[in-house]
């Protein structure tokens, strides 16, 4: 039977966030890239919450742009409201998070796919992966209809959509989020190849017709008065839009009533679903159930876009049934007469098992197949796009014959996220938060660029205009604060006003400017005046000295624990290792070293299970080895 | 550059000598700071490498101990490390004393194994013995593993325990605070966590007290006086009070129910306390008193044993060989008037632990228990034994290091700094008192989250 049969490099399998963020970095490589999507009309959607960033996410949208990937400039396209969290706390926990308009963030990323060259959009299922030779090693992907496509790499970006069901009550659909269509055949193709899969779960809340809803009941919820921008090379001119209100409301007892007693006719409490589902992300079941004291919990109604009227219900995903929601949501205040355009529902979808990536994103057991996404066990756009970016990018060098970029814990989010994946067994789906990178001070949103433009600049999605204005940017931070550290401030009438007028205490001698820098209550910016030979500088520029000045006694004391860190992060383990020939490693570390093959002794030493005792053991072997 | 280790490398018995071992660049430096001659106001440090020399440690101002000191220089020694070599008194309180000063003065405490690691990755073992050194290793940390928790008595680990849930409870609302800051606020929580940690902080001043090398000499050996109803305990605790009446002391003002004295004998000072009988009961009353002088014994240094020798065993005195068995305890023949019909022979069939005839009427034995108890305390095996007191010097390090993590997060919160520097600091707090209870950090502060804080939109 004839059949297509057609040449690429790359084959990206699907074209959500990860998906996108792979197949842009590979053709912007020159690579020739197909992308497979189950809708066209699909790309890049978000198929449940309408904001990007976040506490910690931002920070990966700032890593992803500070690489070359376009997540950043795109919702800096198209929000609708932005914010930055954490202001007052640390620099390191300031967060980025804007309201998309979902179907202006979609299109927009679809055109940038469509435009791009050597990028080829292809909708159609992919029904199997192809591999040849012993070691298996990729071949190509055969879809749905048969027709075959070899490539030299492979890229999964699934998300969702492998053997997807979706569930409210007791009505269970097999399709993809939004009724799109799931992806029914690709899992067993992966399972024939060695591939063991589990099952994850998440969910969704309502959307409501933003008519129905009375706003006079609620908090409104505005954005920042002067917005941020994600992307280093979005003109912070350009993001100063009119911006849309969000609303504050919240559940009471009536709301808990009703789930408490339907409790019983939920999916989850009644045994439909069995995966796994966030617990971070609970349903509003779940919240009511785990937390019986809390007596209210938030609900945030934010809109899904400027040209719609669907109001997103966030903080009460739900899996119950349709009566139940109906109930459920207008027990709440300003929301007694809504009507429900989308119901809640839960999604339930195959995604790989722990242990068979390196941290390059390719799989252990079959070369130039690569992973990115929420199939590898995450959550959220941001993670997903980060992952599908590295993925991108490790493919390439995959093809150049290059090392994989792996970026360390203490260099990036996107370390500590792909670290993360490939060296822990997660029950449910993983989400970034800042509380897991152990260095997080030295991983701000704010240096984003700093840390990682080099990488993007070696892998080459960074261009040399974009790398020296960086080096001047990094070199006139570097100036300023070497001028900084020995500018004096005397005692006069200016500087004490101007501590005066922070609630700061004035000074009676002389002072160094640094230590007023110091100063909980003051910054740089603050003390300008008392810097008459200040030179003119960026407020990037501005903002690194300060932060670096400000919190030197903490980041030199993380940058020491950065130091010791890294010397076992270069002390690789030969990939080629049996395990069973080291003696005297306990049965539980064998064990795990086996299922995980670590890639550093600082990895090996990251997995639950192996003790400070194993790795010395482990350095022995391997030297003994040598 | 690697760091300076520093461990005992001599078996800790009571033998005559005992070495500490101090290996790395700074091996030379730390001896400087903590060594005198006893003639010359030469520096350690000058000294020609491969000699010997005799002299003091002194911690502070204080004298530990005379010693001799043996300098060794790379690449040349065991490890191929700069290494020195300290001889001193054998004693298990001198030589952890002598350790402690090493490690407060730039080294740190080795890891089990860490001088053969040392010494094969500097090449200085042949590559055909990489198993011998792994097995080292691995029996080595095991060993620690063992002595370590076998040092930690239960209420220690509870507590221990519950200052960890303290803490991470605190980080993992300041983490629910950054992760979801317009679900949970941080606005004046700064004084509510500094009296927190006041508090945890003043419970790991007290762990630290308790842990202090002098407590023993200082406080005297908790001694507990266990035995069936009538085996004579009473008349026992007269009779070694009335050999040193002078110096017993009543405790008063004390809210126990037990009596509480203080006695000398053999030189060492205990603090010892009579309990209920122990014998199966269904008196309510009866039954508390048991449970307390099980509680008590449980936590005592030493555990006197009194048994009536013209009794034969029955039931209750399983239950105490049983209860005895991982303990440090003596036991007490007392002999009756009556006819013996259990000997010391009878006894040593069911216990590891010395027996020590004695009789309260006739008042002779005490000079024998005197005896035995200095040389079980000499020798360690009262209070610490070998393994312990390497482990202790390990807890103690992880409680001050945990200590001045807290001292950090309380000085950052004086100084207004934002939370999301704190709750660092308060990890590694926690992390280090996970040390000490072979816990590791894993997941832990996520799953608190999870578990303690509704997350999530």
């Amino acid at each position: 039977m004839p059949t297509i049969e057609e040449n690429y490099d790359v084959v990206v399998v699907g074209a959500g966030h990860a998906g996108c963020e792979a197949a842009l970095a590979c053709a912007r490589l020159g690579f020739e890239t197909i992308i497979f999507t189950v809708s066209v009309d699909s790309i890049a959607l978000m198929p449940c919450n309408p904001n990007i960033g976040g506490s910690s996410k931002g920070h990966l949208v700032r890593e992803i742009d500070a690489l070359g990937g376009e997540m950043g400039k795109n919702i800096d396209r198209t929000f609708i409201q932005s914010k930055m969290l954490n202001k007052s706390k640390g620099p390191a926990v300031h967060s980025l998070r804007a309201q998309a308009d979902k179907a202006d963030y979609s299109r927009t990323m679809r055109q940038v796919l469509e435009r791009q060259t050597g990028l080829t959009i292809r909708q159609q299922e992919v029904a199997e992966i192809v591999t040849e030779g012993d070691p298996a090693r990729i071949a190509g992907v055969r879809t749905v209809s048969g027709a075959f496509y070899h490539a030299k790499a492979v890229i999964l970006c699934t998300g969702v959509y492998l053997k997807a069901r979706c569930i409210y009550g007791n009505v269970s659909q097999y399709t993809g989020p939004n009724g799109l269509m799931a992806a029914n055949h690709l899992s067993a193709s992966l399972m024939d190849h060695g591939i063991r899969l589990v099952r994850f779960k998440t969910g969704t809340p309502a959307r409501i017709d933003r008519k129905s809803i009375d706003f006079s009941k609620m908090a409104i919820q505005l954005g920042d008065e002067k917005v941020v921008p994600f992307s280093f090379s979005t003109d912070p001119a350009s993001v100063q839009i009119d911006q849309v209100p969000c609303y504050l409301t919240y559940t009471n007892e009536e709301t808990h009533r009703v789930i408490r007693e339907n409790i019983d006719r939920s999916p989850l409490y009644g045994g439909i679903i069995h995966a796994t589902g966030p617990r971070y992300c609970p349903s509003i079941e779940d919240k009511v159930m785990k937390f019986p004291d809390k007596d209210r919990h938030q609900v945030f109604i934010e809109p899904e876009g400027r040209y719609t009227d669907e109001m997103y219900i966030d903080g009460m995903s739900s899996s119950m049934p349709e009566d139940v929601q109906f109930a459920m949501y207008r027990s709440v205040p300003g929301l007694e007469n809504a009507r429900i355009v989308r119901n809640a529902y839960a999604i339930e979808y195959d995604c790989l098992a722990p242990g068979q990536l390196k941290n390059t994103l390719e799989f252990k057991s079959i070369q130039g197949l690569f992973s990115g996404g929420q199939c590898n066990g995450s959550s959220g756009y941001e993670e997903a796009a980060a992952q599908g970016l590295m993925a991108g990018i490790n493919a390439v060098r995959y093809m150049r014959g290059e090392k994989g970029l792996v970026l360390l814990r203490s260099e990036a989010y996107i370390g500590v996220l792909i670290d993360d994946l490939v060296t822990k067994e997660n029950l449910e789906p993983y989400r970034m938060m800042t509380s897991r990178a152990e260095y997080r001070l030295l991983l701000r949103q704010d240096n984003a660029d700093l840390r990682l433009r080099r990488y993007g600049y070696d892998v080459g999605l960074i261009s040399r205009e974009q790398m020296e204005a960086l080096e001047e940017k990094r070199k006139a931070i570097r100036d300023e604060i070497e001028r900084v550290r020995h500018v004096g401030v005397s005692p006069s009438g200016q500087v004490n006003e101007i501590l005066a007028s922070q609630g700061s205490t004035p000074i009676d001698n002389g002072s160094s400017l640094i230590e007023l820098i110091r100063r909980p209550e003051m910054n740089y910016d603050l003390l300008a005046a008392a810097d008459p030979e200040r030179p003119d500088l960026p407020e990037a520029v501005r903002e690194q000295v300060n932060i670096e000045i400000k919190y030197e006694g903490y980041i030199s004391r993380q940058k020491k624990q950065v130091e010791q860190f890294a010397k076992n992060e270069n002390r690789l383990i030969p990939e080629d290792i049996d395990y069973d020939l080291v003696p005297s490693l306990r049965l539980e570390a064998r064990q795990k070293l086996k299922t995980f093959r670590p890639a550093s002794i600082g990895q090996a030493g990251r997995l639950s299970g192996v003790t400070p005792a194993d790795v010395s053991v482990l350095l022995v072997y391997i030297k003994s080895r040598r | 550059m690697k760091d300076t280790i520093a461990a005992i490398a001599s078996g800790m018995t009571a033998s005559g000598i005992g070495i500490i071992r101090i290996s790395g660049p700074e091996a030379f430096h730390v001896l400087g700071r903590i060594f005198r001659f006893a003639k010359s106001e030469k520096r350690i440090e000058d000294q020609k490498a491969n000699t010997i020399h005799y002299g003091h440690i002194f911690r502070e101002n204080e004298t530990i101990d005379e010693v001799l000191v043996m300098l060794m220089k790379a690449p040349h020694t065991y490890t191929a490390e700069d290494t020195v070599e300290i001889d001193c008194h054998g004693g298990p309180f001198v030589m952890q004393k002598i350790l402690q000063t090493v490690v407060e003065n730039g080294a740190r405490l080795a890891e089990p194994g860490e001088f053969t690691r040392r010494a094969f990755m500097n090449g200085r073992i042949d590559l055909s013995e990489a198993e011998a050194v792994m097995d080292v290793i691995s029996a080595g940390s095991e060993d620690a593993l063992k002595s370590s928790l076998k040092q930690l008595g239960g209420s220690v680990r509870r507590e221990i325990a519950d200052l960890r849930d303290k803490i991470i409870t605190e980080t993992a609302f300041i983490e629910a605070a950054i992760d979801d800051p317009e679900h949970y606020d941080l606005d004046g929580y700064g004084p509510t966590l500094l009296e927190n940690l006041g508090k945890v902080r003043r419970r790991i001043d007290k762990l630290l007290a308790t842990f202090e090398e002098g407590r023993i000499i200082r406080n005297g050996i908790r001694t507990v006086i266990l035995g069936k109803p009538n085996a004579g305990k009473s008349s026992l605790l007269n009779y070694l009070l009335g050999e040193e009446r002078a110096i017993v002391t009543d405790i008063a003002g004390t809210t126990r129910d037990s009596l509480e004295e203080h006695i000398r004998i053999g030189g060492l000072e205990l603090v010892l306390t009579d309990t209920a009988g122990i014998r199966e009961t269904g008196d309510i009353i009866e039954r508390m008193g048991v449970d307390r002088a099980l509680n008590l014994a449980a936590e005592a240094d030493l555990i006197l044993v009194v048994l009536d020798s013209s009794r034969a065993f029955d039931e209750d005195d399983e239950k105490i060989f049983d209860f005895i068995r991982e303990k440090k305890a003596v036991i007490l023949l007392n002999k009756s008037d009556l006819v013996p019909v259990i000997s010391s022979s009878d006894i040593r069939e069911r216990t590891a632990a010395p027996c020590v005839i004695i009789s309260a009427k006739e008042e002779t034995g005490g000079e024998e228990l005197g005896g035995l108890l200095r040389s079980l305390f000499l020798s360690g095996r009262i209070g610490m034994n070998e393994e312990t007191m390497i482990t202790n010097v390990r807890h103690k390090e992880a409680l001050t290091e945990a200590k001045r993590s807290l001292d950090l997060a309380c000085g950052s919160i004086e100084a207004g700094m934002p939370e999301d520097f704190i709750s660092i600091d308060l990890m590694d707090a926690y992390a280090m008192l996970g040390k000490i209870t072979g816990e590791e950090v894993e997941d832990d502060l996520a799953d608190t989250i999870f578990s303690k804080f509704c997350m999530g939109k």
